[in-house]
């Protein structure tokens, strides 16, 4: 039996509405118990203390993050350290190796990420990375929106069968929800084509928005933990804060199985763009904002900009071929049979350009107007945005005024022309902090329920202790203290010690089983079958990821409703 | 008798999953649907008996103990040691490589160096517009095989995955398809093409400078013979590239082993682009071994770098050309080296055999082959995919799981490598002390 | 003349290729074994460089590089042009390629200057091959 006590730290658990008071934090066995008889005891005195973080939304292992590491050895170099004795070498800044990526966040005080976006015929690749990520539990979330199927039941209007369908996937998969990127778009970007949101798919003959309304409803049919997670069209795109909008309207009124949104549109950044050109290109933060405040039935992250150089990558192939055409930067392209693709290019953002400006005070914004941080979640879209390692950066900007006055004045003067950053006065606290970056990913994700982001009773013994007065303002402590914790307990263990690892143990993988009448699946299957005979590359029986791919599996049940 | 399906090949980097196989007596008597090669290698050869320990110039049988002490005791002594092969075992074994060469601080390289490493080089310059090979067999009605020749290297790639195979917006199959050939000489795959261009040897390079002209607009300065080849048959082929809907260039070794190298494939995926800005089109590498694709993965993901990989430092240092399996042993550096599931005396130039005649060389390997008669130590091992079982990288990155068919005594590679990392790190305790 | 730093040229002036075959990929595994040997200890040529050596199949042939020189079959190769010549990728081969990467990690193991000509010396088997590496 080995028992931790954490005492007087001041504690922000937004999901048990702790608010920084001073409170113990006693751990047996790896969970949050009442009380401990023989501890191992940590004084946190002065200290911030919080649940270990929950990253929403991370692209961190798999084909194309690896095909990134692979093509941007320059981005290996940077980042290079030895291996210590409990820790293997580190490289790469915006694409760090797997061990990296588990040591980082660990430092960072981070005990959970989300990799959003697997391609189902490559997952046991994902899965194979994650098992190599030390120390973070972690999940992946399939693409399900341009495959073949999907899109012939969107046509058909079979919502159950897509449901079987999609239910298989996930299981196939060991995923954890359904994921979609550029619906539509993806599929025509095979014949180097798009989609706007009513645009037909070439030869599928239905629109991305009945793809996102349908797999919406879909996705209702079980008690999943998670909404739809939604990449929606025209990434990117001066003016595309409209299709945004239309994009969330697509699924209101859809009943969610338990209180949480329907959909959760991740990076909005990336979609809250007004103009019509990067000319006239203008922050539509505002809009954006203003309609989640009005609304339940959908969640955001920001995707937050942080300057510098980074890799881009995403299944919106088309979006990714614009990006090179851009910056005529390397590109590489990888389409994925009957489901998917992927682009990947590295690209800088600097503070000295108009548009690279105001994609910086866009971030900032959507989470600065959003007036309830339950509604969104701190993420830099990690690499698209920015390397995780930049959200001490974001955090700090958020708490503090002063520092986005300042960082401004070095930008290029459009900031003050085309965006409303530097007139928000809002600084975010502790609390807040905690709830975007903690409480309220945890909640969207459903894994609250399953001792993720709190400190209540039961929960997971996952606990960041950070140095740092809770009466602190100065954007510069404040992003030292969120870059290397003081501590970081995973599962009860001490898992980093001022700022470097300590231990390194394997992480484990959650994923969702939904539950599927057994005649819909197995009218389901037979047109699967057909679809792997004729125009699959493997064998459906070679398909789904084997249980050796999950060695520390973590379960959900998500039963049909009734 | 049992029949086992959905076999997954362990030949070649096609990775075909369809393969039959019939087992009795714990025994592999009939191979379905694999190509000739993949048939050969299903259905077995003559196995290294025994663990096995040179001394006095002629190894001597040992147990498996002794062998791996000996292998872990070269390498705990070594100042330059190399890691190499990888290609023809399972991820799983090179995870264990990965760690075993982070301890001792060696150079981990797979041969990938001696055959798409320049590919990766050009990858690293200008990125790779690709796909998988399901993407080609749906929707490519023009495929180009350059410098490679898939009927004898990669049996049953046409068939499967490009010209030959029916897909969902061909199903047709090849009456759909236009093979174009493109070689130094007329192999069989040429003889089956729509077309064939013979280049002269060690011209690709002008061959593809043209073509990215013409493809850009410039067909002005492409000059009447480029390489032994009419602007005519150039000009006709860009127009092919055009008026495809979706098109894709395998290239092989014949564009990666010759002059040029890695310039030969920069350019290679930039006529890919050029093309691009008129169809879809895509670029793909015909990787030999079936999982040379996984070593690279894995190591990418591990060290951040995917072949080349010197770990003396600390910390993963990549530069072909200064760290490659090639590069240590001709420049005479290395002072040990464990290869795994590779024979680099077959395939390796003959000045760089000639210094490992002079260090200790360990063999981890199913058969024996010409680096056994350069072997201090042998350590005979399960074949994966056919006795053990795990991950691979078809040449597109597609993973796979491999399949046990048979049952072995012998122990994987993973399991030998993981006892070898073990007795090191004994070793080095002891030295601690 | 001074070809490739010889004093004088001995026969006749070709590109040398090498690349795999089936028969070569079927004993992969088998390398110890006669079909290996004679799947790989061979060299492809067209008509007319046969002719131009006065070869015939099955006469042996030495292959001569700046790195070295090699002893195989002559084999009647189809499809290739004049002054090509291919040997399957194998020990023999390599032979008389250079470790040499020009800062690439990748040897030139395809359109390597070469001269061969008729001999009347045996072909190496694999032992007595890789005993020559051993002898320097």
């Amino acid at each position: 039996m080995s028992e931790l006590l954490i005492k007087n730290g001041v504690v922000y658990d937004p999901i048990n509405g702790v608010k920084g008071e001073k409170k113990d934090i006693c751990i047996r066995d790896g969970k949050v118990v009442e009380e401990v008889k023989n501890p191992k005891v940590i004084d946190a005195e002065g200290m911030v203390v919080m649940p270990g973080g929950v990253d929403i939304h991370a692209h961190i292992a798999g084909g194309k993050v690896n095909a990134g590491r692979l093509f941007r050895p320059e981005d290996g170099r940077r980042g290079l350290r030895p291996r210590t004795k409990v820790c293997m070498p580190e490289s790469g800044y915006s694409v760090p190796n797997t061990f990296a990526t588990g040591y980082r966040y660990a430092r960072m005080g981070y005990t959970f990420v989300m990799e959003p976006a697997m391609p189902p015929l490559a997952a046991r690749h994902t899965h194979e990375e994650l098992i190599d990520i030390p120390i973070l539990d972690n999940a992946a979330i399939p693409l399900i929106d341009n495959n073949w199927m999907t899109m012939e039941y969107v046509k058909s209007g079979d919502i159950d069968l897509l449901a079987a369908y999609i239910a298989w996937m996930i299981r196939a998969t060991k995923g954890y929800g359904v994921k979609v990127v550029n619906p539509g778009g993806t599929e025509a970007w095979a014949w180097k084509k798009n989609c706007d949101l009513n645009d037909a798919v070439p030869y599928f003959d239905v629109t991305p928005a009945e793809i996102v309304r349908a797999l919406a409803e879909a996705n209702e049919r079980f008690e999943m933990p998670h909404s739809i997670h939604v990449h929606g069209n025209m990434l990117g795109h001066p003016g595309n804060y409209e299709v945004t909008l239309k994009t969330y309207d697509l699924v209101k009124g859809i009943t969610p199985y338990r209180d949480r949104p329907v959909m959760h549109a991740t990076h909005t950044q990336f979609f809250s763009y007004g103009g019509t050109t990067w000319r006239d290109f203008e922050s539509k933060a505002r809009a954006i904002a203003d309609y989640v405040n009005a609304n339940e039935h959908v969640s955001i992250d920001i995707g937050s900009v942080i300057i510098g150089d980074t890799t881009t990558m995403t299944a919106d192939g088309p979006m990714e071929y614009s990006l090179h055409q851009i910056t005529g930067r390397k590109w590489t392209n990888h389409d994925v049979e009957l489901e998917t693709g992927s682009g990947i290019t590295p690209f800088l953002y600097s503070g000295k350009v108009s548009v690279h400006t105001l994609q910086w005070a866009i971030g900032l914004e959507l989470a600065l107007l959003t007036k309830d941080p339950w509604k969104i979640a701190l993420t830099s879209d990690h690499p698209n945005a920015g390397p995780f390692i930049g959200y001490p950066i974001l955090i700090s900007m958020l708490m503090s005024k002063r520092r986005r006055d300042e960082s401004a004045k070095e930008m290029h003067s459009v900031i003050f022309d085309r965006a409303e950053l530097p007139s928000i006065d809002r600084e975010y606290s502790f609390y807040e902090i905690a709830i975007i970056t903690r409480g309220m990913t945890a909640r969207t994700l459903g894994l609250h329920e399953h001792g993720k982001g709190h400190l209540g009773v039961g929960a997971d013994g996952d606990v960041a202790i950070y140095d740092i007065s809770p009466e602190e303002r100065d954007a510069g402590k404040i992003q030292k203290a969120f870059l290397n914790a003081k501590y970081t307990i995973k599962g009860g263990e001490i898992v980093v010690k001022d700022g470097e690892v300590v231990s390194a143990p394997p992480g484990r993988t959650f994923f969702v089983t939904p539950e599927c009448e057994s005649g819909l699946m197995d009218e389901m299957t037979a047109k699967l079958k057909e679809m792997f005979a004729n125009y699959y590359s493997v064998s459906l029986a070679n398909y789904p990821v084997q249980d050796a791919y999950v060695p520390n599996p973590y379960e959900i049940r998500a039963p049909w409703r009734s | 008798m049992v029949e086992i399906t959905d076999v997954v090949c362990p030949l070649c980097g096609c990775v075909c999953d369809d393969i039959v196989v019939e087992v009795e007596d714990n025994e592999v008597k009939k191979v379905r649907g694999a190509c000739a090669v993949g048939k050969s290698k299903l259905m077995g050869h003559g196995r290294i008996k025994s663990p096995a320990i040179r001394a006095n110039g002629v190894l001597k049988d040992c147990s498996y103990d002794e062998a791996i002490k000996k292998a872990a005791e070269i390498l705990a002594a070594a100042r330059r040691p190399l890691l190499y092969g990888w290609s023809s075992t399972v991820c799983e074994a090179t995870k264990v490589g990965v760690e075993l060469a982070v301890e001792i601080g060696a150079v981990i390289d797979n041969t990938a160096s001696v055959c798409h490493g320049p590919s990766v080089l050009a990858i690293q310059d200008v990125g790779l517009p690709s796909c998988t090979l399901g993407e080609v067999k749906n929707r490519a009605s023009l495929v180009i095989y350059w410098g490679a020749n898939p009927t004898s290297a990669h049996g049953n790639h046409m068939k499967r995955y490009s010209y030959i195979s029916k897909g969902y917006f061909l199903p047709g199959g090849k009456k759909d398809k236009k093979l174009v050939v493109v070689d130094v000489r007329e192999t069989k795959t040429a003889k089956m093409a729509d077309r064939f261009i013979q280049v002269e040897p060690g011209k690709d390079y002008l061959f593809f400078s043209a073509l990215r002209a013409i493809l850009y607009g410039h067909e002005d300065v492409v000059p009447d013979d480029v390489g032994g080849v009419a602007k005519k048959e150039l000009l006709e082929l860009a127009d092919m590239m055009k008026e495809t809907p979706f098109g894709i260039i395998f290239f092989g070794m014949g564009v990666t082993q010759s002059r040029g190298r890695h310039n030969n494939i920069i350019n290679a995926i930039q006529v890919t682009r050029a093309a691009h800005t008129h169809t879809k089109f895509n670029i793909m590498p015909m990787r030999g071994h079936y999982n040379v694709t996984g070593f690279n993965q894995v190591c990418t993901w591990e060290t951040g770098f995917p072949f080349a990989v010197d770990l003396s430092r600390g910390f993963a240092w990549y530069n072909p050309g200064e760290t490659a399996a090639n590069d240590i042993l001709w420049r005479k550096e290395c002072d040990a080296a464990l290869f795994i599931a590779s024979d680099p005396v077959s395939h390796f130039p003959a000045d760089s055999i000639r210094h490992l005649a002079r260090i200790p060389v360990i063999q981890i390997d199913p058969f024996a082959n010409p680096t056994t008669e350069f072997a201090d130590v042998v350590i005979p091992t399960a074949v994966s995919g056919v006795e053990a079982e795990g991950s691979v990288y078809r040449m597109d990155g597609i993973p796979l799981r491999l399949r046990k068919l048979v049952d072995t005594d012998y122990p994987s590679d993973e399991e030998v490598l993981m006892r070898i990392l073990e007795e090191v790190r004994a070793i080095r305790a002891k030295e601690g002390e | 003349m001074a070809v490739y730093g010889y004093e004088e040229e001995m026969g006749v002036k070709v590109k040398l290729i090498s690349g795999r075959t089936v028969a070569q990929g079927q004993n992969l595994d088998n390398k110890l074994s006669d079909e290996y040997f004679n799947a790989v200890a061979l060299c492809e040529l067209s008509t007319e460089d046969m002719e131009k050596i006065g070869a015939s199949p099955g006469d042996n042939v030495k292959v001569r590089t700046k790195y070295g020189e090699v002893v195989v079959k002559a084999k009647q190769g189809a499809g290739y042009p004049e002054g090509i010549v291919f040997i399957p990728m194998g020990p023999w081969a390599n032979a008389v390629t250079s470790g040499d990467t020009r800062g690439a990690g990748m040897p030139q193991f395809k359109g390597i200057d070469a001269e061969i000509e008729k001999t009347d010396e045996p072909v190496l088997n694999i032992k007595e091959l890789m005993m020559r590496y051993k002898e320097v």
